[in-house]
């Protein structure tokens, strides 16, 4: 059954690309929300424009991807959160930013806007912030419970959220999360921007995934534009992302190690990561390597010393990789935290359509590079590990084996590195274009949707993290565990805080 | 004459106890430091920070009452008086005969309880959840104490440490499984009493982690170098308890002369460096446990504990 078999729509929009979008009305709105519920097709995204909302889709292969768009008519629609509950927080996020309301929804509480802002609805109608009240948390109601509230400001150096545990004792009975605090306002910043000015600002939007989110943003870009980029930028990318791949992940597994008071994986797997952005400082002449990639290319080559530190720091990933792994796998008290722990279930995992390790640890083996794929992956060979159990162990162990995957790729990236140019040029004007993009970052798939006008600057751009739906399951791992486990189930998810509020 | 130098040594003792505490701490930590590859923090370091504390102000809330204002005063007493009972370089101390193991325990537990108050008295759910954590601990670390201070106390036929030393380093005591179980059994409670990995991490920020440090939470300037400083002396007092039950060798006996207290004090610095870098060490090999693992742990400490007594029961040489 195809991805839209069974939606009605009016038209299809021609500029978009490379998937198609069609205009929808309330009818053809309701009946792709029937095969949300029903299992058949997966939520990607959800995001508002001027008068509409757009809803990515695919297939649960991952290898079709449709937009669906409705004309808001009042400022409202149906909503999906109603009855598909991973919608719920885009909706609100869509009510923030527009002020178009999901009629109908269990949940109409504010979620990005904090009542701080000096407008209300930036991206919409704007207008006089509303009046600030309280926020609601979800109640819960029992003898023995009592709330613990954790955050904003935690006792680290992390990112801003807050978590309202209700426990019983050490047990926790529900948690709710509440983020928005790092909104940086980058939907409305990027409107009016020139091209390599909104790749910059993508690039920022998580400043861990800065290659993913340029990645995927310049791919839409280039998408709608209907660019060809020089082969040697495409593998240059390719490595680019692989290097930050690696990078994050060394630094989650030490990081979750950490959280069970095992410092000695966090000091070694510390290493490694160092290594990992001395070398991307090398090659492309920034640890994070911002602003690398553009539309059309990449806006530096690959240094010339940065193939040999490359190759060197593969070496060292494959003398010291296998001893810290033993080490993970050989230290009981570690696994007697690890195993067992925070355990998503692969229903929630698929109702959600959870991406990266989170997905793949409670066997949804999905992985953009795969499905739908992108250049080169498409001409390289790598494996996605899957897993069945879901806990706190499963999600380290993908990583271990992405780590794995990943110096496989680069290997073979710069086995196949063609020469040539880096940068292909842009036209200045042209028809407004629409273009889609889906980049696997480390933590999960990056949706990009972009519109660009006539003087192709950007007239409407979102950027949608994995985070969105990975923080809900977040919630729903805790369930059942003690306080005290916390913090190493929410490492071992590690959710962008940045990317998701943007 | 007798009674000045005895004052003297006592005051020595209670005097060295309290310079070397933050010394100890500064030791562990650097250990670790270096067991991760790092470089750490320098020697003095918890000297520093203690002074740096000291000058600070006090942020009290609002709702805090007196309890919360009089405990670390009262805590850093009990503390002080607990480890300058413990001989370090030297038996016969004066006070050791007005105070005994079960004293120290005793001192120990006061310690405990106006803590877990304090930590609850200001109403924040961090100070509740450490205080809770930190009373279940000790309801399980407590008898297993206690149980090897009998199993430790049958043997030497004495509860004062200085009579309990003198006969260890005698030859009478010769090798008896009930005292290697108890040098088990104490080691385990010296881990949960000093909040140490397994049982908690004080080097950790994760607050719904925290068990010592959440009790604490609240506390800052003087007080919390104060708490810092109690924390130090425990885990001197708790590295010389086990030293003095069970390695007592080098410690000076009563009225030794000068020659014999500086071999003390050297064995005594021994023992230490010598505890500091096993911890160090076992800290790094070990990940911390969940919560209600800690039961099982301390329930092993009591049953070896209790094992130890049962033998000493079933025969005299055991």
């Amino acid at each position: 059954m195809a991805l839209l078999d069974g939606i009605p729509c009016s038209s299809a929009v021609t500029s978009h690309r490379p998937w198609p979008r069609v205009v929808v009305d309330a009818d053809g709105w309701q009946k792709a929300i029937d095969r949300l519920v029903a299992n058949e097709i997966v939520l990607l995204g959800l995001w508002g424009d001027a008068d509409v909302v757009h809803m990515a889709l695919a297939c649960p292969e991952g290898d079709a991807i449709a937009v669906i768009s409705l004309e808001c008519r009042g400022g409202t629609f149906p909503s999906v959160g109603a009855r598909h509950a991973p919608a719920r927080r885009l909706e609100r996020a869509i009510s923030d930013l527009f002020g178009l309301e999901a009629a109908g929804t269990p949940d109409d509480r504010p979620w990005l806007d904090h009542q701080r802002w000096d407008c209300a609805h930036p991206l919409g109608k704007g207008g006089r912030p509303k009046q600030a009240i309280p926020y609601r948390f979800l109640p819960s109601e029992g003898e023995g419970l009592h709330q613990v509230a954790v955050g904003p400001v935690h006792a680290g150096i992390i990112e801003p959220g807050h978590f309202r545990f209700a426990a019983n004792g050490e047990f926790v009975v529900r948690l709710e999360g509440r983020l928005g605090y790092v909104h940086k306002g980058i939907e409305a910043l990027m409107s009016g921007a020139t091209l390599d000015g909104a790749a910059r600002l993508a690039c920022r939007t998580s400043g861990d995934s800065a290659v993913a989110y340029s990645y995927a943003f310049v791919s839409a870009v280039e998408s709608a534009l209907q660019i060809e980029v020089p082969a040697r930028a495409v593998y240059l990318r390719a490595l680019a992302a692989e290097l930050e791949r690696l990078g994050n992940h060394f630094g989650d597994i030490g990081a979750i190690c950490n959280d069970a008071s095992f410092a000695l994986m966090h000091a070694q797997t510390g290493i490694l990561r160092e290594r990992c952005l001395r070398v991307a400082e090398t090659c492309f002449g920034h640890r994070l390597m911002m602003d690398l990639i553009l539309p059309g290319g990449l806006a530096r080559d690959l240094a010339v010393d940065g193939h040999a530190a490359v190759t060197g720091l593969l070496a060292e990933i494959d003398r010291a990789f296998p001893r810290l792994i033993e080490l993970y796998d050989k230290t009981a008290s570690l696994q007697d935290r690890t195993v067992g722990t925070g355990v998503v279930k692969p229903a929630y995992a698929r109702l959600f359509g959870a991406g990266g390790y989170v997905g793949r640890a409670s066997g949804r083996p999905l992985d953009a590079r795969r499905s739908p794929g992108y250049a080169p992956y498409r001409d390289l060979s790598f494996e996605v590990p899957t897993l069945q159990e879901g806990d706190v162990n499963a999600r380290v162990w993908i990583r271990i084996r992405e780590v794995e995957q990943s110096v496989q790729l680069i290997r073979q990236i710069l086995a196949q590195l063609p020469a040539g140019a880096i940068r292909a040029a842009l036209p200045s004007s042209g028809e407004p274009a629409e273009g889609l993009a889906l980049v696997e970052a480390f933590r999960g798939d990056v949706l990009v949707w972009v519109r660009l006008d006539e003087d192709r600057r950007i007239a409407r751009c979102h950027l949608r993290d994995a985070s969105w739906f990975q923080w809900p399951l977040v919630e729903a791992a805790i369930e059942g565990n003690i306080i005290a486990d916390f913090p190493l189930c929410n490492k071992s998810f590690n959710c962008s805080y940045s990317g998701h509020d943007l | 004459m007798n009674l000045v130098y005895g004052l003297l040594l006592q005051g020595a003792q209670m005097a060295l106890v309290l310079a070397l505490a933050p010394l100890l701490t500064g030791f562990v930590r650097k250990i670790k430091a270096r067991l991760l590859r790092r470089r750490g923090a320098p020697l003095l370091q918890p000297y520093r920070d203690l002074v740096r504390l000291l000058r600070k102000d006090v942020v009290l809330a609002e709702n805090a009452s007196w309890l919360f204002r009089v405990t670390p005063y009262v805590i850093f007493a009990g503390s002080w008086v607990a480890a300058s009972l413990v001989p370090t370089f030297g038996t016969g101390l004066l006070f050791s005969w007005t105070a005994d193991l079960i004293a120290i325990t005793a001192l120990l537990g006061s310690v405990r309880f106006f803590l877990a108050l304090a930590g609850m008295d200001v109403g924040t759910s961090f100070g509740g959840i450490g205080s809770s954590r930190e009373v279940m601990i000790a309801s399980f670390a407590e008898p297993a104490m206690l149980i090897t201070v009998f199993a430790v106390a049958m043997i030497a036929g004495s509860t004062q440490l200085s009579t309990i030393s003198e006969f260890m380093s005698s030859p009478a005591v010769g090798l008896r499984v009930s005292l290697g179980l108890g040098l088990f059994a104490l080691i385990m409670v010296a881990l949960a009493e000093n909040a140490r990995i397994p049982i908690d991490n004080p080097a950790t920020h994760l607050e719904l982690t925290m068990v010592h440090e959440a009790m604490v939470l609240e506390y800052s300037g003087r007080h919390l170098a104060l708490i810092d400083l109690c924390s130090e002396l425990k885990l001197l007092l708790y590295i010389s308890l086990i030293s003095c039950l069970f390695f007592s060798w080098g410690e000076a006996p009563p009225g030794a002369g000068l020659t014999a207290l500086a071999v003390g004090a050297a064995a005594y610095a021994a023992k230490l460096a010598l505890g500091g870098l096993l911890l160090a060490v076992f800290e790094t090999s070990i990940a911390k446990m969940r919560v209600f693992r800690v039961p099982e742990f301390l329930g092993i400490a009591l049953m070896l504990a209790l094992l130890a007594t049962l033998l000493r029961f079933v025969s005299g040489s055991l």
